[in-house]
């Protein structure tokens, strides 16, 4: 039965969002992941080079920031200043349990 | 069939790589009372090019296809085609897709029917789906606006509290046998309460219990106020009419006091209103740096929308923030995006509450 496997058409999947975290230094890179490869690198250095970017605007906006929380309908993006850099969480939501803070 | 029908007949989308299903589904709906005519496509992107040439009641789409999944196709359907009704039918049994599909603003998420019962609920389903738009009927007193609805509480002679919400805003109006005694909304009492009521164009009410022991503040008959009130939004509203220095200055300088007052009773530190996040010109009430904090907003914002896009996240709500001596609020609000500033030790929980709240009232 196992050779038909072989056969067998690959299903498609839907692409999941990222749960994890992820540690950047001052210039976006990623030092850290707790994310799988599977989200590709590109993903996390976008979403990590809007965050290093929003805390760096901050500062220069007489604004600095010590912690930012993006909210999305189905997704969190919760990040804290670190020396420049920025530790941040990734968090899928579900609607049917959310808070109504959230 | 008339032609007539066959004009009217509503079309629907079906998107799956299934062959074998999508002729069953098909067949199924095209046998629905409304008849409608079925298009179908293999895979998301003949599906989008489809519905750019033609014009769809409803799309019909599965979650899982080869190159572009079912949530990229939903979140370029939302933000290309708003308006088209949309729903997910899929195998896929995962709370993390129906809180994303959902999201991202679909009308209906089912799993596909495994049962007779199933199939014929999910037609029913579909069925009403695309009647939403063409089913008539009175909306009865939602459609009546706020002075038909004073002026009807006091033909009735009737003694109540009315209650009139607009999002965030509250407001209340108390009636006495028929007469309008007091009105109170966001800190303001009498007749200046009852003028920034009567100025919300949409919201919802409600009668609550009389109070016989409510003092008196508007002595005005409820016709005289309900005319001056007209009189003035007539006069702002015809055509060529055109405010001169003065009045525009004393409404400018009533508007400021009015915005100061809030910030004040809600206990923020500062608000920064950015209407347009290209072309800058942020306004700041309680900080000297409106410009610099407006830019960053811009930047927030840009950052926001494009990874709600990347993310198929579904669209950006709100942003919260702390700095050593603020806890920050961002949330959209009528095409503008405001930034409220609360004091370090403000309750977290409630932030984002009051922070709609204040930019509720903040333009109204």
């Amino acid at each position: 039965m196992g050779i038909l496997k072989l056969f067998a058409k690959a299903s498609p999947e839907v692409q999941r969002l990222p749960h994890g975290s992820l540690t950047l230094d001052p210039d976006a890179n990623v030092l850290a992941t707790t994310i799988p490869s599977a989200f590709g690198a590109e993903l996390l250095q976008a979403i990590g080079g809007h965050i290093v970017g929003l805390f760096r605007e901050a500062r220069k906006a007489q604004m600095p920031l010590t912690e930012i929380n993006l909210h999305f309908a189905s997704f969190q993006i919760t990040a804290r200043e670190m020396r420049g850099g920025a530790v941040i969480f990734l968090k899928p939501k579900d609607l049917f349990l959310a808070s109504p803070q959230n | 069939m008339t032609q007539d029908a066959k004009q009217t007949r509503p079309k629907v989308l079906l998107v799956d790589d299934d062959a074998g299903l999508v002729e069953t589904y098909r067949d199924l709906l095209a046998a629905l009372p409304s008849h409608p005519k079925v298009l179908t496509a293999s895979t998301g992107t003949r599906a989008l090019s489809l519905l750019k040439a033609q014009q769809f009641r409803l799309l019909i789409c599965d979650l899982r296809m080869p190159k572009m999944d079912g949530i990229q196709v939903l979140s370029i359907v939302r933000r290309s085609f708003p308006e088209l009704r949309t729903v997910v039918i899929t195998g896929v049994q995962d709370e993390q897709f129906r809180s994303r599909a959902y999201a991202l603003g679909v009308d209906m998420y089912w799993l596909k029917p495994s049962t007779k019962h199933d199939m014929d609920l999910f037609l029913q389903c579909i069925e009403s789906l695309l009647g939403k738009d063409t089913e008539g009927g009175f909306r009865g007193v939602q459609s009546k606006g706020l002075m038909d609805i004073l002026q009807m509480e006091s033909l009735s002679q009737s003694s109540t509290v009315l209650r009139v919400s607009r999002g965030s805003l509250v407001g209340r109006l108390w009636f006495q046998s028929g007469e309008l005694i007091d009105a109170e909304t966001e800190g303001a009492r009498g007749e200046a309460a009852f003028q920034r009521i009567l100025g919300w164009k949409s919201g919802t009410f409600e009668n609550l219990p009389a109070e016989p022991g409510r003092e008196r503040t508007i002595t005005k008959p409820l016709n005289a106020l309900l005319l001056e009130t007209a009189q003035a939004m007539d006069e702002v509203a015809a055509p060529g009419y055109t405010v001169s220095a003065e009045e525009a200055e004393q409404a400018d300088h009533r508007q400021t006091v009015w915005r100061l007052a809030a910030l004040t009773r809600e206990g923020a530190d500062f608000v920064v209103s950015l209407a347009d996040p290209v072309a800058g010109g942020a306004e700041g009430w309680g900080t000297e740096t409106a410009q610099e904090i407006g830019r960053w907003m811009g930047q927030a914002l840009a950052s926001c929308e494009h990874l709600a896009q990347q993310l198929d996240a579904g669209p950006w709500s709100h942003l919260e923030a702390k700095s050593h001596n603020h806890r920050l609020v961002m949330l959209p609000q009528e095409g503008k995006t405001y930034l409220v500033g609360w004091p370090a030790d403000a309750d977290t929980a409630t932030l984002r509450e009051r922070t709609k709240k204040l930019v509720a009232s903040w333009e109204s």
